[in-house]
């Protein structure tokens, strides 16, 4: 192949990408406009961007409490969740790469199963469950709510990367006289840092986006961004500036986690043997 | 509990599911099972049989309360023979 | 397999159980039992299989069915080659590489209702980009009364979405190939098809399988999306499954019917799954014994 040729097709390569950059960004960015605009200017005006930047849609969010307490009480709730799955999906996850027992494809693709159940099935037994425990309108029980299917999507996601593992390394350990638990937290963990790292971006993301549990599981105390985000319409009208300033909002948080997880990701993972 | 609203038919159910899984855990115990290629396209040990068996009962089920008039112990019946066909052939 | 027998291991598996057990087997049941009964205030009566005689000859029900699946299919017949292409695309190295991370992967993080606000606000007519736009251009673009363009706007929508998903797990499956292999196709004068086909996409295999599972079960459930977007209109024509029970058990509050469309619901989930996951399984296992039968250590 010649250079021009490489050349050429590099460049049909950016433009086809950014096409497709073009495509995700311009609803975002749309989204931004309206945010930075008055409601006058978006019902009476039709542009392409705003005359002037106008804050008052996001001075109010940050600074109305029964606003911000929905971010708040969104980010509380996921990261409890991210905790207590991370944690008890790791050993389950080592144990389905590396070990046989009794049952452990089928519990295997049991916990998937719960990836299927669609939350609208589970809507009124998990409002009755957590309300006869107490547990409604608090934030860990949207977070074991979440566990539903999240746990499954990290034992998942874990178990790949543990299979691309060699055994070899837990063998070597052992000889070297480590115990199960110093082995497992000073050398297995580290190696597989990148994939906890982009598990706990996919356990973000999934708790972060769901709000049909979140939504019927709380009231006051715990309500998810989501649900607030409903009181911008009203009788008379919508708030379309207001909506737009909280959706933008709700973005920034899984910015943040992706700028950590990015060189995680584009390390690289195969996911199990191939 | 009571929100949960058993009833025998619903209970006696669960409870058969929870014997069979109770069951099918001792026979592995006991003599594990050796993955074979029966009549079904795709080669299953003893508990993928009895998941897809299971399976398959449902719709069973399902079919005959949606689309058919005939009773459902006969459903049942019809079930019990086929997971005893697939447990032995499939 | 070259996996040890170690009955132990129920014990690392144990807390796994539990919690979920605890979110799924308990709801599990209490759907089953409601599924039989019909349940007034505090009392409730045994009706038997009435519920899904009632639920599996709904025309409605099965209308919401033949959409879902004409739905699912389609998104994964775009999204599945388009991550590939785009993931094929995106820079491998540097700050170029971070940045389209970073702006692909942002339809994913926001909230779904969110997606339909968004969605909503992009193609209103008035004030919308997109629907002002096309209106300009002369095409009589209206979402709340012409089905075909609901239709046409939920799929885009869908596709901006999750294709991130599909781009991103094939992004780091590609990465993961050591650069020895490119060199060795280059060195044999490989064509681009002949080194996607037989280096690129043998290593796809686990991340897509992730991707094709995931994708499909989330299509098979959307419900935030479309409410927001369309309410389920014009008409019923982007009513789907999910809609169509929350409906059913919020709004009606029937909780015997709509346990019992929710256990079949979740059966033909099940029973797709189950043959999507079997089939990738099972071709995965012939792949491992031919490499085995051809490369024995």
């Amino acid at each position: 192949m010649s250079a021009g040729a490489s050349r050429e097709s590099s460049g049909l390569r950016r433009s086809l990408l950014a096409l497709y950059l073009f495509f995700t960004l311009l609803p975002i960015y749309w989204l931004l406009n309206m945010s930075l605009k008055t409601n006058q200017e978006i019902l009476g005006t039709f542009s392409l961007w705003p005359e002037a930047l106008n804050l008052h849609a996001y001075l109010r969010i940050l600074t109305d409490p029964s606003w911000y307490m929905g971010y708040v009480n969104s980010l509380t709730y996921v990261f409890m969740n991210m905790t207590i799955s991370i944690l008890v999906a790791l050993p389950a996850a080592y144990a389905f790469s590396r070990f046989r027992f009794i049952g452990d494809k089928h519990l295997f693709f049991w916990l998937l199963t719960n990836l299927m159940a669609p939350p609208a099935v589970f809507l009124l037994p998990y409002f009755q469950l957590y309300y006869s425990v107490g547990l409604f309108d608090t934030h860990i029980a949207v977070a074991l709510a979440h566990c539903l299917f999240n746990i499954p999507l990290a034992v998942w996601i874990l178990e790949g990367f543990m299979s691309s593992v060699p055994k070899e390394v837990d063998e070597t350990a052992y000889i070297d006289g480590y115990s199960f638990p110093a082995f497992f937290v000073k050398i297995f963990i580290p190696m597989i840092r990148s994939g906890i790292g982009v598990t706990l971006f996919f356990l973000f993301m999934f708790s972060w986006v769901e709000l049909l549990l979140a939504r019927i599981l709380t009231a006051t105390e715990a309500q998810p961004i989501g649900a607030i985000m409903t009181r911008t319409s009203t009788a008379s009208g919508v708030d379309w500036a207001t909506l737009s300033a909280a959706g933008i909002l709700t973005i920034v948080p899984g910015l943040l986690v992706v700028y950590f997880v990015r060189n995680h990701i584009a390390k690289g993972f195969a996911l199990g043997r191939t | 509990m009571e929100w949960m609203v058993w009833t025998l038919p619903t209970a006696l159910f669960f409870g058969v599911i929870a014997t069979g899984l109770l069951g099918m855990t001792i026979w592995e115990v006991v003599s594990p099972t050796i993955e074979r290629k029966g009549f079904l396209p795709i080669s299953t040990t003893r508990g993928d049989r009895f998941f897809i068996g299971l399976l398959t009962s449902a719709y069973i089920h399902l079919v005959v309360v949606g689309f058919t008039d005939i009773s459902l112990w006969l459903a049942l019946g019809v079930s019990i023979v086929w997971m005893a066909i697939l447990m032995r052939w499939g | 397999m070259d996996k040890r027998e170690y009955q132990w291991a129920w014990l690392m598996v144990l807390p796994v159980l539990v919690l979920v057990a605890f979110s799924a087997v308990i709801p599990l049941m209490t759907v089953v039992n409601y599924s039989l009964q019909d349940i007034l205030g505090r009392s409730a009566f045994f009706v038997g299989a009435e519920w899904f005689e009632e639920t599996l000859n709904n025309s409605r029900l099965q209308a919401a069915l033949m959409r879902q699946f004409a739905f699912s299919f389609t998104i994964l017949a775009i999204q599945i080659p388009l991550g590939i292409g785009i993931a094929l695309l995106m820079p491998k190295r540097g700050w170029q590489a971070s940045a389209v991370l970073i702006l692909i992967t942002m339809p994913l993080l926001v909230p779904w209702n969110v997606v339909g606000s968004m969605w909503q606000i992009f193609t209103r007519g008035d004030i919308g980009l997109a629907g002002f736009i096309i209106r300009e251009l002369g095409y009589d673009y209206n979402i709340t009364a012409n089905a075909v363009d609901a239709w046409v706007t939920i799929i885009i929508m869908d596709i901006w979405h999750w294709t991130p998903l599909v781009a991103l797990l094939c992004y780091s499956g590609l990465r993961s190939i050591p650069e020895a292999y490119f060199q060795a196709a280059r060195i044999d004068r490989a064509s681009k098809w002949a080194t996607f086909r037989y280096i690129q996409l043998p290593k796809l295999t686990n991340v897509l399988v992730i991707a094709v599972l995931l994708r499909f079960m989330h299509s098979f459930m959307i419900y935030a999306e479309p409410f927001v977007l369309t309410g389920g209109g014009p008409g019923s024509s982007t009513t789907f499954l999910s809609q169509s029970l929350a409906t059913m058990a919020i709004a009606q509050q029937d909780l015997g019917p709509s346990a019992a469309f929710s256990i079949t619901y979740f059966l033909i989930i099940l029973a797709v799954s189950y043959v999507f996951y079997v089939t990738i399984m099972n071709m995965q296992k012939e792949k491992a014994a031919q490499q085995g039968a051809g490369g024995a250590e």
